[in-house]
C-alpha cells in the first residue's frame, strides 16, 4: 500500500514538468497567500517589538489621570516637583531622585517622498536625567545637545523617513531656528523622535509644566510604594504606570486592527486560492485518467491514488509557501515605515519576518493544499477504470 | 444558434472548471473592491470639500494652539468672506469611545459650512445656550441623543476648573448634510467655545487650533494662503494655510504607508488571478483545439475564433467582477454600518469605473495568448494532431 502510493507519487512529480503551467498556478497562487499574510503580520510584528523594546519594567511613567497617552498630559511645575520626591523612586548617584520631568510637544516635518503634506514629529524637551533612564540610546553622530541652546538630537528613525533634521540643519519652530548637532540610534521607539532641553521648550513653547515624569523605579515594590504615596497625596490626581505596561498597551489597538485586515485579506484570498488549486488538480487528474485507469487495472487499489493526489497538492503548495515566504522576506523585512502612534505623532518602525509567521504561512499553505487536493484525489480513486481507458 | 449563445455554451462545457474559475475571480474582485476603497480613503481625498475653504493651523504643528486675538487679522485679508475657529475637544463617550468633537464660534461656524443643513431655530438655540452643544445626525443617531436632552461627555484632554473631566452639554440641534457626500461627515460633535474657554482649567485662555477662512473665490485659495502666512511670519505663532481639502489629505497621510501596502496587496491578488484564469483559458482552448478547426472548415474566419475566445474570457471576467464587486460594496457598507460611519468603507463611483477597468484589461490579459493560438491554427495541423 505504501509503495503504491509512492510508487504513484514518485510518477506523479516527474511529471510536473510536463504539466508545468497548471501546476505553476497553485504554487503562484499559494505564494501569494502566503507573501500577503506575512508582509501584513510581519508589519505588526515590527510595531510591536519597537514598543515593546522602549519600556522598561524598572521605570515608571506618571500622566495626568485619565490622560492615556503623553499628548493629553500636563501638569504644573509644582506638581513635577512633588511628585519627584514621593517615595518609591530610586535616589541617583547625585542624591538626587532619578526621575525626568519631560515635555512633549509636536512638529511638523516633510516626507521624504511626499513634498506637499506634513507629518507630526515628537519633540521631546527633557532634563539629564532622563538619558540615565533610557542607557540604551546612544548618540552615533556629532554630539548631545547644550543645555539652554536651541539645539537637537534626532532618532535615526525621523532621518530615515523625514526630511529637513539632517546633522547640521536648522529647523524653524515658532518663530525661532533650532539646529540639529547630533543623531542618535535607541533600537525602539525614540529614534522616532527629536530631543532637547526641556527649559528651553518650556519657554519657547510657552509651556510651564511637563507632559509626564519618567522616573526608576526603587527595588521590586517601587512601583506600589510610588502608587500608594501618589493616591494618598490630595494634590495629585495621577497616572502611575510601569513604563513597559504604558507602551504595550499602544499596541494593542494596531495589533487588532492589522490582524483583522490580515485575517479578511487572507481568507478571502485564501478562498480563491483554494479553487486555484481545485482547478489545476482535477486537470492534472483528468489529463491522467488513462494512466491511473491502467494502474488501477494492473491492481492498484484507490487509497495510494488518493493519497497521491494529495502529496503532489500539498507539495506543490508548500513550494509556493516558501516562494511566497521568500518574496516577503526579499521584500518587506527590515522594510522602514512610519505610522501615527499614541501621540498622533509618527513611529518609525521596520517590518519583521519572524520564522513565527513563516511556520504560520506553511500551515495555511498545507490546509489549502489538503483542501484542493481532496476532492480531485477522490474523483480520481472512483473514475470507472472500463470507461477512462476507452476515452481519449 | 446566436453567437452569444454559443459562448455561453462554451463556458459551460466544463461545468466544474468554469465554476472554480468564476470563484477565484469573484474572491480577486471581492478584495479589488474592498481594497481599492481603503486606498481611496487614503490617496484621493474628498474632492466634494473643493478649495472655498482655508484651513489655517500652527506652523509648527496643529497642537499647538494660535491664540484667537488674530481673528481680526485674518478678517482683513482680501478674499477673505468670513473667518471661524474650532478647538479640538477630546471628547469621549461613555467609556471608551473617542468622538471627533470640536468646540467652535456657532453663528461663524453656521456662516463658514452651509454644507450641513439644520433649522435656523436650532443655530440660534445652539448661539444662545451656553452649555449647548449639536451633533451630526450620524452621531446622534448611533448613540441615541435626542434633543433637549444632557449629554454626558468626558474630555481626555481638558479638566474643568474643579478638575473634574466629565463634562455635560445640552444637545439642543442636530445638523444634517446637504447631499449624500455631506451626509457622511455629520460625524462631528460641536460645543460652544465660549463656554469651554471659561470653564476648562488651564493654559489654554483664548486659544485654538484651527482658523477656518470662507473665501469668496476659491481660484484665489492659494495667494491668499501664501499673504496669510506671510502676515504671522517670523513671529511666535507661525501660521500654516492649506486649502481644507489638502489639510484632510495631510491629516488621513499621517497614518502612514498603509496605502503603499494596499497597493502591493492589490498586486499580489491581481498577479495570482491573471494566472489562474490565463491558465483555464488555455486549458480550454487547448482541449478545443479539433472543434476551432472545424468551425473554421464550417467557414468562420480566423478573427472570429480569436473573437470567441476573447468573449469567453470577457464572460468571465465580467460575471466574476460584478458579483465580486458587489459582494464588495455590501460587505462594505456593513463595516460602515456596524462602525457608525467612523470607518466609510464606501465603493463610490471611481472604484466601480476601476473595477470595470480591471475587467476589460484582464479579460485581454487572459484570452489575447489562446485566442491568438487559435486563430493562427491551421486547419489541417489541427484535425490531424487529434
Amino acid at each position: 500500500m505504501l509503495s503504491q502510493a509512492l510508487a504513484i507519487t514518485g510518477i506523479n512529480i516527474r511529471s510536473i514538468p510536463e504539466r508545468w503551467a497548471p501546476s505553476l498556478v497553485i504554487v503562484i497562487g499559494l505564494a501569494g497567500v502566503v507573501a500577503v499574510f506575512t508582509a501584513l503580520l510581519a508589519m505588526a510584528a515590527g510595531f510591536e517589538s519597537t514598543l515593546q523594546a522602549t519600556g522598561r519594567t524598572d521605570a515608571a511613567l506618571i500622566l495626568r489621570g485619565g490622560s492615556d497617552a503623553e499628548l493629553n498630559s500636563a501638569f504644573d511645575r509644582d506638581s513635577t516637583d512633588l511628585i519627584k520626591q514621593e517615595p518609591g523612586i530610586r535616589i541617583g548617584g547625585d542624591g538626587k531622585p532619578l526621575a525626568s520631568a519631560e515635555l512633549m510637544i509636536i512638529a511638523e516635518l516633510v516626507r521624504k517622498d511626499d513634498l506637499r503634506h506634513g507629518a507630526n514629529i515628537t519633540v521631546r524637551g527633557v532634563e539629564p536625567q532622563a538619558f540615565a533612564l533610557r542607557p540604551q540610546l546612544k548618540i552615533i553622530a556629532g554630539r548631545n545637545f547644550t543645555p539652554g541652546l536651541r539645539e537637537l538630537i534626532v532618532g535615526r528613525g525621523v532621518i530615515r523617513q523625514f526630511q529637513g533634521a539632517e546633522l547640521g540643519q536648522v529647523i524653524r519652530m515658532r518663530g525661532s531656528e533650532w539646529t540639529v548637532v547630533g543623531i542618535f540610534a535607541s533600537g525602539d521607539a525614540h529614534e522616532s523622535e527629536m530631543w532637547t532641553d526641556a527649559n528651553v521648550a518650556r519657554s519657547t513653547f510657552a509651556r510651564l509644566g511637563s507632559s509626564s515624569v519618567l522616573a526608576a523605579l526603587d527595588g521590586p515594590d517601587g512601583l506600589a510604594r510610588l502608587k500608594s504615596a501618589v493616591a494618598a497625596e490630595p494634590r495629585l490626581t495621577m497616572d502611575v504606570m510601569r513604563e513597559q505596561d504604558y507602551f504595550s498597551g499602544q499596541t494593542r489597538q494596531f495589533r487588532k486592527t492589522i490582524g483583522f485586515l490580515a485575517g479578511v485579506v487572507t481568507l478571502i484570498m485564501g478562498l480563491g486560492a483554494v479553487f486555484a488549486a481545485l482547478n489545476s488538480m482535477y486537470a492534472a487528474v483528468a489529463a491522467r485518467g488513462k494512466e491511473i485507469a491502467t494502474l488501477r487495472a494492473i491492481g492498484f487499489s484507490g487509497l495510494p491514488v488518493i493519497v497521491s493526489v494529495m502529496i503532489e497538492a500539498l507539495l506543490l503548495a508548500l513550494g509556493g509557501a516558501v516562494l511566497g515566504a521568500l518574496v516577503a522576506y526579499a521584500l518587506f523585512n527590515n522594510l522602514s515605515v512610519s505610522t501615527l502612534g499614541q501621540n498622533f505623532t509618527q513611529v518609525v518602525f521596520n517590518f519583521k519576518v519572524t520564522p513565527e509567521l513563516v511556520v504560520r504561512g506553511l500551515i495555511i499553505a498545507v490546509v489549502i493544499g489538503m483542501i484542493g487536493g481532496f476532492l480531485p484525489a477522490l474523483r480520481a480513486a472512483r473514475l470507472p477504470v472500463t470507461t477512462s481507458l476507452r476515452e481519449a | 444558434m446566436t453567437k452569444s449563445g454559443f459562448v455561453i455554451a462554451n463556458l459551460f462545457r466544463k461545468r466544474t472548471r468554469t465554476i472554480l474559475t468564476l470563484l477565484s475571480v469573484i474572491t480577486a474582485f471581492l478584495l479589488f473592491g474592498l481594497l481599492q476603497s481603503v486606498n481611496t480613503i487614503f490617496s484621493a481625498g474628498a474632492d466634494f470639500v473643493g478649495a472655498t475653504r482655508l484651513i489655517v493651523q500652527a506652523r509648527v504643528s496643529f497642537t499647538s494652539p494660535l491664540p484667537i486675538s488674530m481673528l481680526p487679522k485674518l478678517e482683513a485679508v482680501p478674499g477673505v468672506a468670513r473667518v471661524g475657529y474650532s478647538q479640538w475637544f477630546g471628547g469621549v463617550w461613555q467609556e471608551n469611545t473617542p468622538l471627533i468633537m470640536f468646540s467652535i464660534d456657532p453663528l461663524r461656524h453656521h456662516d463658514i459650512y452651509p454644507e450641513y443643513v439644520m433649522p435656523e431655530g436650532e443655530w440660534q438655540a445652539f448661539a444662545n445656550t451656553r452649555t449647548g452643544m449639536i451633533a451630526g445626525k450620524m452621531v446622534a443617531e448611533q448613540y441615541g441623543w435626542k434633543l433637549g436632552q444632557k449629554i454626558p461627555i468626558s474630555s481626555n484632554i481638558f479638566p474643568q476648573k474643579n478638575g473634574s473631566k466629565a463634562w455635560s452639554f445640552d444637545l439642543v440641534g442636530i445638523f444634517d448634510g446637504k447631499d449624500e457626500n455631506w451626509k457622511k461627515r455629520t460625524n462631528i460633535v460641536y460645543v460652544q467655545h465660549d463656554y469651554f474657554d471659561e470653564a476648562n482649567q488651564f493654559g489654554m485662555k483664548g486659544r485654538t487650533n484651527f482658523f477656518i477662512l470662507r473665501l469668496t473665490d476659491s481660484a484665489r485659495a492659494e495667494a491668499t494662503a501664501r499673504t496669510v502666512d506671510a502676515m504671522f511670519e517670523n513671529s511666535p505663532d507661525e501660521t500654516k494655510t492649506q486649502t481644507e481639502k489638502d489639510f484632510n489629505i495631510s491629516f488621513v497621510k499621517q497614518i502612514g504607508d498603509i496605502g503603499l501596502i494596499v497597493r502591493w496587496i492589490l498586486f499580489a491578488v491581481f498577479f495570482t488571478l491573471l494566472l489562474v484564469v490565463g491558465n483555464t483559458m488555455a486549458q480550454s482552448v487547448r482541449e478545443r483545439i479539433p472543434e476551432l478547426a472545424v468551425l473554421k472548415t464550417l467557414g468562420f474566419s480566423d478573427r472570429s475564433v480569436l473573437g470567441f475566445v476573447l468573449a469567453e474570457a470577457f464572460a468571465l471576467c465580467l460575471a466574476g467582477g460584478l458579483v465580486g464587486l458587489s459582494l464588495a460594496s455590501l460587505a462594505g457598507a456593513m463595516v460602515e454600518k456596524g462602525t457608525g460611519g467612523q470607518f466609510q468603507l464606501h465603493l463610490d463611483g471611481s472604484v466601480w469605473l476601476l473595477g470595470a477597468l480591471a475587467i476589460v484589461l484582464m479579460s485581454v490579459a487572459v484570452g489575447l495568448l489562446p485566442g491568438l493560438r487559435a486563430r493562427r491554427l491551421r486547419i489541417v495541423d489541427a484535425l490531424a494532431g487529434h
